[in-house]
């Protein structure tokens, strides 16, 4: 890759930015979950990078990972660059205890289904979401399934569907509609 | 002097409703999977549900009478499957197409229904993932002889279970 995105980011944020390594060719650099926003909103804005495409975004829990001591969850968010085609990988370790994380559904569109499906589906909380609710498992669902102490089978039955009022709302309220 | 010189035909009621009913089966696809796809298949030209009678896909419940369940049914879309049975007309019937209706298939997990006759009673299993469309064929034909022959059928394997879980 032509672009240092570590020592970009290194100069601007300073200690806030953690180690960076290469996996399997891809840049992956450890932030601060604190300051996550405003890393990400500076790739996404500065020049040198333009990361104007949010790929994806994973939850992951280490719960039952061989010889692992450090925080139990981690996030990754996957950006890449339309412009220079650079990709980049943001990663960021959260305890159990602070689950509660900033964010970025302001800077990137997609990441309103992304962040309420990692919240449906391993329980993290992200702060400033406009509407943080399960999107895959059903309203009256329990737990959180992908995290590795909830077992497979556990079924739960759903008596009555949801009405989804409440996101058709807010989408005629963004198009400029009135209920 | 032949039979159709005659001006009546005598028969029993019973054999002459059945026989009407099983001859124009009208299936309403609840397709959630790739069994769908294969159902799309049985009902154009190769293999053709027309020779069978069936042929008249309803996509609302409320002319249809026989339920075809393709796919996979999570938790969530239980509730829509049960409200979809209960629009449909009497007399009506279900046919769970493939693993994934019949038990749950490979998704043994949180969100997949083991099998729909845990929500809705059920006539006709069949197997596969996808099956052919030779098996659906031939539950069509499962179907019609248990519409023809209800008495026959009333402790044999096609007996549907009770629901267990009361919506």
């Amino acid at each position: 890759m032509s672009l240092d995105i570590f020592q970009l980011l290194k100069t601007r944020f300073g200690d806030q930015i953690l180690e960076s390594q290469i996996r399997f060719g891809q840049t992956e650099i450890e932030v601060s979950p604190e300051s996550i926003a405003q890393i990400i909103e500076h790739l996404l804005t500065s020049p040198e990078t333009q990361m104007n495409q949010l790929l994806d975004l994973v939850a992951i829990d280490y719960l039952q990972y061989p010889n692992w001591h450090g925080p139990r969850f981690s996030i990754v968010y996957l950006l890449r660059s339309l412009i220079s085609k650079c990709r980049v990988n943001i990663r960021i370790r959260v305890a159990e205890e602070s689950i509660s994380v900033p964010s970025i559904s302001k800077l990137y569109k997609n990441a309103n289904w992304l962040e309420r499906e990692a919240f449906d589906q391993v329980g993290i909380r992200f702060l400033g979401h406009p509407n943080l609710k399960r999107i895959l498992n059903h309203h009256e669902f329990i737990g959180h399934p992908l995290r590795k102490d909830y077992p497979i089978t556990r079924r739960q039955w759903l008596s009555e569907n949801e009405s989804l009022m409440d996101e058709m709302a807010m989408r005629l309220k963004e198009k400029g509609y009135t209920l | 002097m032949g039979i159709s010189e005659l001006p009546f035909l005598t028969t029993k009621r019973d054999a002459i409703i059945n026989w009407g009913r099983k001859s124009s089966l009208w299936p309403m696809p609840f397709g959630t999977a790739c069994c769908a796809i294969e159902f799309m298949g049985v009902v154009s030209s190769r293999f053709d549900l027309a020779r069978f009678g069936a042929e008249l896909v309803r996509f609302s419940p409320r002319q249809s009478d026989l339920l075809l369940v393709a796919g996979t049914v999570t938790f969530k879309q239980a509730p829509i499957l049960k409200q979809i049975y209960q629009q449909m007309p009497e007399p009506k019937w279900v046919i769970s197409m493939g693993v994934c209706a019949s038990a749950g298939g490979f998704y043994n997990n949180y969100c997949t229904v083991q099998g729909i006759d845990q929500v809705i009673p059920v006539d006709v299993y069949i197997s596969g993932c996808p099956p052919r469309p030779e098996a659906i064929l031939e539950s069509i034909l499962k179907l019609q002889e248990k519409i023809e022959h209800p008495e026959k059928h009333e402790i044999a394997q096609f007996q549907p279970q009770e629901p267990k879980f009361n919506y």
